[in-house]
């Protein structure tokens, strides 16, 4: 034991140096599960394993790239101004792709505002997840088409309603599973201790999957947290457990297991990716005001599409042709996704009335028909103009 | 006999156990819900009835019995929610208002969020802190939710199957000093919309507009009123979002004045709602101002002092002369 810390010892109450939240705790070294190093060579993991077919691993990395082109796009056309806002997911594509593939068609998704990649994995039109940040709608995708619920602003929400689904589906009998995506600073939430809460109590076949991007906006994973994220789940009476999270095969493996263990009636699973969000938490707030450049310069050299790319050349798995390929399509994807934003309309002035209730509702009634007497009016007022 | 006298709280009972009966797909959830039957008995023997799967008791915490139960309703379950107390209910304002009254609109009308969540609210039996407040107007401000609150055993029994049937989420708040007031139940009627204000007392000179546990203090007050010759009429408003303007417009317009009572703060209440619309849809009928009778602009007050802050029928009477003396 140090000096200081025993002087520390002897004044618990004081705020000292070695207690203050700056300092990093024991998380800072991670014991992860990895299969594929930063360098692109494929490890072996005791209690995941993989084989993938050359096939599979080469559309992992088309997931991958055709994400970040995809998310590249968003943040140009917010540049732009033709996005209002944009939540970039650069440098989380192995996560959510990962985790994304694990899931089966019948499996829900509870997705935070960041899920870009997931929601590629669904089958969501990308360019719907567009309109919310247009301002043209608060979602605009029927949720049961995908099983990809609607993205939720209000932090840590979601994983209630991912564990009622769950609980849901284990009174349906059904073997399908849920999954729940938050962050790190959504630990914090009671919203997220409560589902914790009632997965384990309801036993429900619910995953928690916490992407710790190491950043809430400003706010660093040590404001949020003394103990690595994935021990919390111990507290509630079920596994939990970090994964490299820039590392795809890692993810993909460690999510498949936590779901079969849902389908199997075993209960939730709280997986922590460690990764890292490459750009601003939106395109509102400056990175530079909060975190050094040496940081960002040590997690590039983990970028999760390099090291499969690597891993894909040396393995002789994907040919240039291939990559020239992707390439192209990628281009178009970006072209796409100018085109449809650009084209997207603003909604008519009468759809405030829409949707607020699924039965009838006098008050929406009454001041719906208000609304339009007024916009007649302007009308009217055209026609003596004439 | 389909035609039964029982109370507020039998009448709660034999409605839930009704809705469990009918629909597959209802289910209760909340803390002590199950072998209690809840603090107040509102589900008492329920769950030895359908199961503890049906008639769940949750652990205590409120923003995740209405967290879950959204995600219930997202897979097809219509969950009847148990917030024990109206003052326990603000740890879920958050998922009520921010999550359950959207989701409907944010998805452009593809979910349905079929929750009812059931507040036994308001004053008068003597409880500790946060025991008998009356949030109704924080939830009537929200987009979404419906509103409704019964004041008799009737309205308690219907209500709360049309609550139950309803697509949209309902907040049922339940007169809780009123739970043991027995009056008659027909479960074979047809009854009105769930929306729909009720006169329960006919008259000439003013109108009385309550609900839930003010609607017996008014008729009192009616009574008391027509022994010094003063015709009022009382009117039941059942429902607090919407609110069924057209029934409180046309008998203003008949008696001339309006008075709103109700055991919530006036500061901000829904007596002020109803102020505002009558006064624009009914001006030249008003022979007076609306005048409005609640709790003052204080913290609810220890239960050795709730008498005065609760509208009792002497202040009703009072509002009464001071609108006729216009």
């Amino acid at each position: 034991m140090t000096v200081e810390s025993t002087a520390a010892a002897r004044k618990p109450r004081r705020a000292s140096k070695r207690t203050s939240a700056a300092k990093k705790p024991q998380s800072s070294e991670p014991q992860l599960v990895q299969l594929l190093t930063p360098e692109g060579e494929r490890v072996e993991h005791p209690d995941y394993s993989i084989d993938l077919s050359a096939e599979e691993l080469r559309a992992l990395y088309r997931d991958m790239v055709l994400t970040r082109r995809f998310d590249a796009e968003a943040t140009a056309l917010q540049r732009q101004g033709e996005l209002g806002l944009w939540a970039s997911l650069l440098g989380q594509e192995a996560a959510q792709i990962g985790s994304g593939r694990a899931l089966r068609d019948d499996d829900y998704v509870f997705p935070t505002y960041r899920e870009h990649g997931v929601a590629w994995c669904r089958g969501v039109d990308p360019t719907n997840l567009l309109g919310m940040f247009r301002g043209v709608n608060h979602g605009g995708w029927d949720p049961t088409t995908n099983n990809f619920h609607l993205y939720t602003i209000v932090i840590g929400s979601q994983t209630l309603h991912a564990t009622g689904y769950a609980m849901g589906v284990a009174k349906d009998g059904a073997d399908s599973a849920v999954i729940a995506y938050f962050g790190d600073g959504a630990s914090s939430q009671g919203d997220v201790a409560e589902s914790f809460t009632f997965s384990a109590v309801y036993n429900a076949p619910v995953v928690f999957f916490c992407q710790n991007n190491q950043w809430a906006i400003s706010e660093p994973t040590e404001r949020q947290t003394r103990v690595p994220l994935y021990q919390r789940a111990q507290g509630y009476g079920f596994p939990g457990v970090r994964v490299d999270g820039n590392d795809v095969l890692a993810c993909l493996a460690v999510t498949r297991s936590a779901l079969e263990r849902a389908r199997r009636g075993e209960g939730p699973t709280l997986v922590e990716a460690f990764t890292y969000r490459m750009g601003a938490h939106t395109t509102s707030d400056d990175p530079t005001k909060y975190r050094a450049d040496d940081e960002r310069a040590a997690w590039e050299a983990k970028d999760p599409i390099l090291r499969l790319r690597t891993y894909l050349e040396k393995s002789g798995h994907a040919d240039e042709a291939f990559f020239t390929e992707l390439e192209t399509e990628s281009e178009a994807l970006g072209k796409r996704v100018r085109e449809v934003v650009r084209a997207m309309p603003d909604p008519e002035p009468m759809s405030l009335f829409e949707h607020g209730y699924a039965d009838g509702n006098s008050l929406v009634d009454e001041e719906r028909a208000q609304f339009a007497a007024y916009q007649a009016s302007f009308a009217d007022s055209a026609e003596e103009g004439k | 006999m389909a035609v039964e006298k029982m109370s507020i709280a039998k009448a709660l009972n034999e409605s839930l156990r009704h809705a469990l009966d009918t629909d597959p797909k209802v289910l209760i959830m909340g803390e002590d819900v199950g072998k209690l039957g809840g603090v107040f008995r509102i589900t008492d023997g329920l769950q030895k009835d359908f199961g503890e799967d049906r008639v769940i008791d949750t652990p205590l915490a409120e923003s995740g019995i209405v967290g879950t139960a959204i995600g219930l309703a997202l897979r097809g379950y219509r969950p009847i929610v148990e917030i024990q107390f109206d003052g326990f209910v603000f740890p879920a304002y958050d998922q009520i208002v921010t999550q359950l009254a959207k989701m409907h609109a944010r998805a452009l009308g593809k979910i349905k969020l079929p929750v009812v969540v059931r507040i036994p609210y308001g004053g008068g039996i003597g409880a500790v802190e946060h025991h008998s407040e009356s949030p109704e107007a924080l939830f009537a401000h929200v987009a979404g939710l419906k509103v409704v609150s019964p004041s008799n055993a009737s309205d308690a029994y219907w209500m709360m199957q049309q609550a139950v049937q309803s697509d949209d989420p309902v907040i049922f708040f339940e007169p809780k000093r009123r739970y043991w007031d027995k009056s008659e139940v027909d479960t074979d009627a047809i009854p009105g919309p769930l929306h729909k204000a009720v006169t329960v007392r006919e008259g000439s000179d003013l109108t009385l507009v309550a609900y839930g546990p003010m609607v017996k203090v008014c008729l009192e007050a009616a009574a008391a009123a027509q022994e010094e010759g003063k015709s009022i009429e009382v009117l039941d408003l059942r429902s607090m979002s919407p609110i069924d303007f057209d029934t409180v417009q046309a008998s203003v317009e008949k008696t001339g004045r309006l008075v709103v009572v109700h055991e919530a703060p006036v500061f901000y209440g829904s007596g002020a709602e109803i102020a505002a619309r009558i006064t624009e849809r009914s001006f030249y009928h008003l022979e007076a101002p609306v005048l409005r009778v609640g709790g003052y602009h204080a913290p609810y007050p220890p239960a050795r002092l709730e008498e005065e802050y609760l509208p009792g029928l002497d202040r009703v009477l009072d509002a009464v002369d001071r609108s006729l003396a216009y």
